[in-house]
């Protein structure tokens, strides 16, 4: 099950690895993505923290770190794709995985239903 | 949607930015540039020779020789040589119209009221859309009735549902295409009848942007503003031989004094265009340095933005002249140094139709 944060990422935690992108509505507002620059394995990020750089084609965005930890895997498959973050923003176009340091830090994220009501 | 000079504008139509601007390289895009502000002037005498004549006193083109039904590429500037607007003359025969940028469009009109006595200035409030791309003469055709032979800043008018329109063959994206300008009333029945042609895609904000920024095309605002002299921005161009020093009408213009002088001397700064390496694309405002690491700050972004038809990003630059030729050039963007390579601009080859 996925959590949501209000800058419009999504997670997703097996054991204490959370998996994480940005939302299809963040997607479609940024527009066309041209690139996607990630943080290296291993970088420390903590909640709110800058974490990624998403490059539309109209702008540069910041993707913040929506939970503390270390990153211990990213998309490699971006740099060659970066566009399957609009085609599959919570599948094939997720950025990054962080091994949590508390997974409670999970509890006060929205759920999907309370995301939807937020975007919709 | 995003605020722009007063006006909220659609940064793109639902297919994106991208398509919308293959749309124009491939076939037709369609623009509201209603924001921009057309300027009538006209005089007592019924004709537009005098308005040019005195038009001559504030662009520095060759205005008096433009003949009816054409328009030509003009610059504002102030005492001090920097760029108060860029905008097109229309002679229209027996009035003359200018198009200028929403941003500026207020101070321009109170430029000319200024500077100009016994001509009467009003802003026409019509529509203005542009259709660009290489499908557009064709697309075009389908709803108006054009003369035999219009080239590129030609101007015509013609009729929609009954009512006369102005249409040039110019635009702000290197295609060919047409500007024009119709009663806002009918204005949505001739954007929906051109959209219904299967090549033809609305385009907004972002991929005009990215397509005049391809062809080569300064942004007032951005590559050019008020500080910026004519020689900075690298528009040379836009001053023809006979209102340069030697030439039969040289100078006589606001700004004269300081621009013809720098056109001879030169500048310290000049406009250049590079390739910045795939991935990140550095924009507007990024610093430029002569080094990988350190070094020193040799110019700024003006402008940048991925290019979809060059196939990695593109940037214009203001760099210091001494750097401006083989000094190795780096846009910093977040801390990290990408080297850039100089270009020829435009980015991508202009198609203006030449008749």
């Amino acid at each position: 099950m996925e959590k949501f944060t209000q800058e419009h990422e999504w997670i997703r935690l097996d054991e204490d690895i959370a998996t994480i992108g940005i939302t299809d509505h963040a997607q479609s507002e940024l527009g066309d993505i041209v690139f996607v620059e990630l943080p290296e394995i291993g970088t420390k990020v903590s909640s709110g923290g800058e974490m990624a750089t998403v490059e539309s084609f109209k702008a540069a965005s910041s993707v913040y770190a929506p939970v503390t930890g270390e990153v211990v895997e990213i998309n490699e498959t971006l740099g060659d794709d970066p566009a399957q973050v609009n085609t599959e923003p919570m599948g094939a176009g997720w950025f990054v995985k962080v091994k949590m340091d508390d997974v409670s830090q999970l509890d006060k994220l929205m759920d999907e239903a309370a995301y939807l009501a937020l975007v919709s | 949607m995003a605020p722009f000079a007063g006006y909220m504008m659609p940064l793109n139509y639902g297919d994106g930015a991208l398509k919308e601007h293959m749309a124009c390289r491939e076939g037709a895009a369609v623009f509201d540039v209603s924001h921009m502000a057309q300027l009538d002037i006209t005089h007592s005498s019924g004709t537009s020779e005098p308005i040019l004549a005195a038009l001559e006193g504030l662009i520095p083109a060759n205005l008096i020789d433009l003949p009816a039904d054409k328009q030509r590429y003009g610059l504002f500037l102030n005492e001090g040589g920097g760029i108060i607007d860029d905008l097109m003359v229309i002679n229209a025969g027996h009035y003359v119209r200018l198009v200028v940028n929403a941003a500026c469009a207020e101070k321009d009109e109170n430029w000319l009221q200024t500077h100009l006595s016994g001509f009467e200035i009003s802003r026409c409030e019509r529509a203005l859309v542009a259709v660009q791309g290489p499908a557009a003469a064709d697309v075009v055709a389908v709803h108006l009735r054009l003369p035999e032979k219009m080239a590129f800043m030609d101007v015509a008018t013609s009729q929609f549902l009954g009512q006369e329109i102005q249409l040039s063959r110019s635009g702000y994206t290197g295609e060919d295409g047409f500007e024009i300008s119709l009663p806002e009333a009918v204005a949505e029945a001739f954007v929906t009848a051109l959209c219904c042609d299967g090549r033809v895609k609305m385009a907004g904000l972002v991929a005009r942007d990215s397509l005049r920024l391809e062809a080569g095309l300064c942004l007032y605002g951005q590559d050019m503003d008020e500080t910026i002299s004519v020689a900075a921005a690298s528009l040379q161009w836009a001053i023809p031989k006979i209102r340069r020093i030697g030439g039969a009408r040289a100078g006589g213009f606001v700004g004269a004094e300081y621009t013809l002088p720098e056109l001879q001397d030169g500048a310290a700064t000049c406009r250049i265009g590079v390739l910045a390496p795939k991935g990140v694309p550095p924009r507007s405002g990024a610093l430029i340095f002569d080094a990988e690491t350190d070094g020193n700050q040799v110019g700024l972004v003006t402008s940048g933005a991925p290019s979809p038809c060059v196939g990695q990003p593109i940037a214009m630059l203001r760099v210091a002249v001494k750097a401006a030729a083989d000094t190795p050039l780096f846009a910093d963007v977040r801390g990290k140094r990408l080297e850039l390579k100089r270009i020829k601009m435009p980015f991508v080859p202009h198609r203006f139709y030449r008749g």
